[in-house]
């Protein structure tokens, strides 16, 4: 077939988006005066996760501040984002299932 | 563009072409048109040499047939000032008389003789000419395979399909593709998740290109991604969730059989090039443009086969109730999708029931297990009728809203009995709703629709995902041009 002599010339069907690579930042060696956001779902149960891992985190010198998602079936609130990141240095997202 | 190649010299135009029988007819005329009308310029399409004798010019790569809109040869045109001012086609005596203002031209001649179709229409190459000509609408970028490489391979390797063959999207099939749709290339239709990108016409039939579609698929394809693509349907969490849900697009309207979609047997299945290309188009759109892939942010758990594409057309027809998209608040006679966060159908039995009462019984008994028996309203559904079943409400008389009531009033049960833990299952609503009485379904919440082979006495349902405001809320568009 012509493949072998030819090529095909097809337009792209993607968004054409090339992210700079991003790499993720070091985990912080200690948490001890970090303050530490824990970003609640809002799945059943994951509080009582989150309650548990913010007693271990107050326990090592972390400051703790909650945050919960209106629902877990649409992504953050640009906001609620917005003021993790803020206020934040590190923060923990509770999955469920 | 080629603009040159758009303008015509003044005086009168011929374009012609040797094959055609009624091109030979008027040839033996030209000379006499050349003498005593004025300036006369001859294209020929196809061999050089025809019509020699009056100076014929090769159209070679038929620039200016495809510019000047010829459709069938022989054309006659007069130019005024760069400006076209009269047109004729085929042999009229009487229109070549007045356009060439010879009172007795042709008096051998029939009066009137069909002409041929232009080569610039041909079906075989009239993508190659619109591919040359039109190319500078089109902005995606071009991706090259190897020589060495197979372009099917090619595609899969990318990760652009969704685990079937795609149709390699050419320019000249793309802008083929285009030609169904009235908007621009470049116009956005919507955001596409997850990625929020801006989703534009041109990349929505790339990918309908691809996913097998004709052109007269395009609009139902770009009104199904407008109904998806927002914060109502929430495309993101339907991609999102764990839960085994996709759309589901239902459409109504004329043009669901002007472009012979299926909603007859097998309505559901497989074989039916709209139903089955409609649907994947919009999904290998979400997957290429919006990034929404299987293991990314789909993180299904199981998913459900429709998830390649799941699209159907109701049969209003012969629909005892008023179409889907009339009771979704669209006017009578307008094609519209109603698109619906819904899992794989299954099928429901009732051969015996020959009153509206026995049915809505069985069907409301069957629909009460959707997602669970303890969970009511979170959960819409969509609820096919078959012709054998829509015949016993029809020789009852008994309209949607009469059948919705029914099955309201059969599915509605003590909020007692549906509480967490009550009769040994965990799962239920939760106590406060305790002395509340609960329909299955919210208002609005079950979709009726009339569809199917016309043998079987047997209804389908399509349960969904989690409604209103936390999870998604179907949508209904109408389909433009």
């Amino acid at each position: 077939m012509g493949a072998m002599t030819s090529t095909t010339v097809v337009l792209d069907p993607t968004n054409e988006t090339r992210p700079a690579l991003r790499p993720v930042l070091d985990r912080p060696a200690d948490v001890k005066g970090l303050t530490v956001g824990l970003l609640d779902i809002s799945k059943p149960r994951g509080n009582v996760f989150l309650d548990r891992i913010e007693e271990k985190l107050t326990a090592r010198g972390a400051t703790v501040v909650r945050y919960a998602k209106p629902t877990f079936t649409k992504p953050a609130p640009v906001d609620l984002r917005h003021e993790i990141a803020t206020h934040c240095n590190v923060v923990i997202e509770a999955l469920a299932d | 563009m080629g603009t040159q190649s758009s303008l015509l010299p003044d005086g009168l135009v011929i374009v012609v072409k040797k094959e055609c029988a009624t091109c030979q007819l008027v040839e033996p005329l030209l000379a006499r048109i050349k003498s005593e009308s004025g300036p006369l310029t001859v294209w020929t399409q196809d061999d050089p040499t025809f019509a020699s004798s009056v100076g014929a010019v090769h159209d070679s790569d038929l620039a200016v047939s495809w510019h000047n809109n010829i459709e069938t040869v022989p054309t006659l045109i007069t130019v005024r000032d760069g400006r076209e001012t009269g047109r004729t086609f085929g042999w009229s005596r009487e229109d070549w008389r007045r356009l060439t203002g010879i009172d007795d031209l042709g008096e051998d001649l029939p009066a009137m003789r069909p002409g041929c179709g232009s080569m610039s229409v041909d079906p075989d190459i009239v993508d190659k000419l619109r591919a040359r000509f039109t190319g500078d609408t089109i902005s995606a970028r071009h991706v090259e395979f190897s020589a060495a490489e197979d372009e099917f391979e090619a595609m899969f390797a990318r990760g652009w399909t969704d685990g079937l063959p795609v149709v390699p999207p050419t320019r000249e099939r793309v802008l083929r593709m285009l030609t169904g749709t009235t908007r621009a290339p470049a116009e956005v239709v919507a955001l596409c998740p997850p990625d929020l990108i801006e989703l534009t016409v041109e990349k929505i039939a790339i990918n309908a290109v691809m996913a097998g579609c004709l052109p007269e698929y395009l609009p139902w394809v770009i009104a199904a991604l407008e109904a998806v693509c927002n914060d109502t349907f929430n495309m993101h969490g339907v991609l999102a969730t764990t839960m085994p849900v996709g759309p589901v697009i239902m459409c109504n309207g004329p043009g669901t059989r002007a472009i012979g979609m299926n909603s007859g047997i097998n309505v559901l299945g497989q074989g039916n090039r709209a139903n089955s290309t409609i649907g994947r188009a919009v999904q290998l759109t979400v997957r290429n443009v919006g990034g929404g892939r299987p293991g990314g942010v789909d993180r299904a758990t199981h998913g459900n086969p429709g998830k390649v594409g799941f699209c159907f057309a109701e049969d209003e027809l012969s629909s005892p109730f008023t179409p889907l998209s009339q009771w979704r608040g669209i006017a009578a006679g307008r094609d519209a999708v109603t698109v619906f966060a819904g899992e794989g159908p299954r099928g429901m039995v009732d051969q015996l029931a020959r009153t509206p009462e026995e049915l809505c019984k069985s069907l409301a008994e069957s629909l009460i297990p959707l997602q669970h028996p303890k969970l009511v309203i979170g959960f819409d559904a969509i609820l096919i009728i078959s012709p054998d079943h829509g015949r016993i409400f029809r020789d009852a008389g008994w309209d949607r809203e009469r059948v919705l009531a029914e099955i309201t009033r059969l599915t509605t049960r003590r909020g007692a009995d549906l509480v967490r833990g009550m009769n040994g299952m965990a799962e239920g609503i939760p106590p406060h709703l305790r002395d509340a009485d609960l329909p299955k379904f919210r208002p609005g919440g079950l979709f009726i629709a009339y569809a199917g082979g016309g043998a079987g006495l047997f209804s389908s349902m399509i349960a969904g995902w989690a409604n209103g405001s936390v999870g998604s809320e179907p949508v209904t568009v109408t389909v433009g041009s």
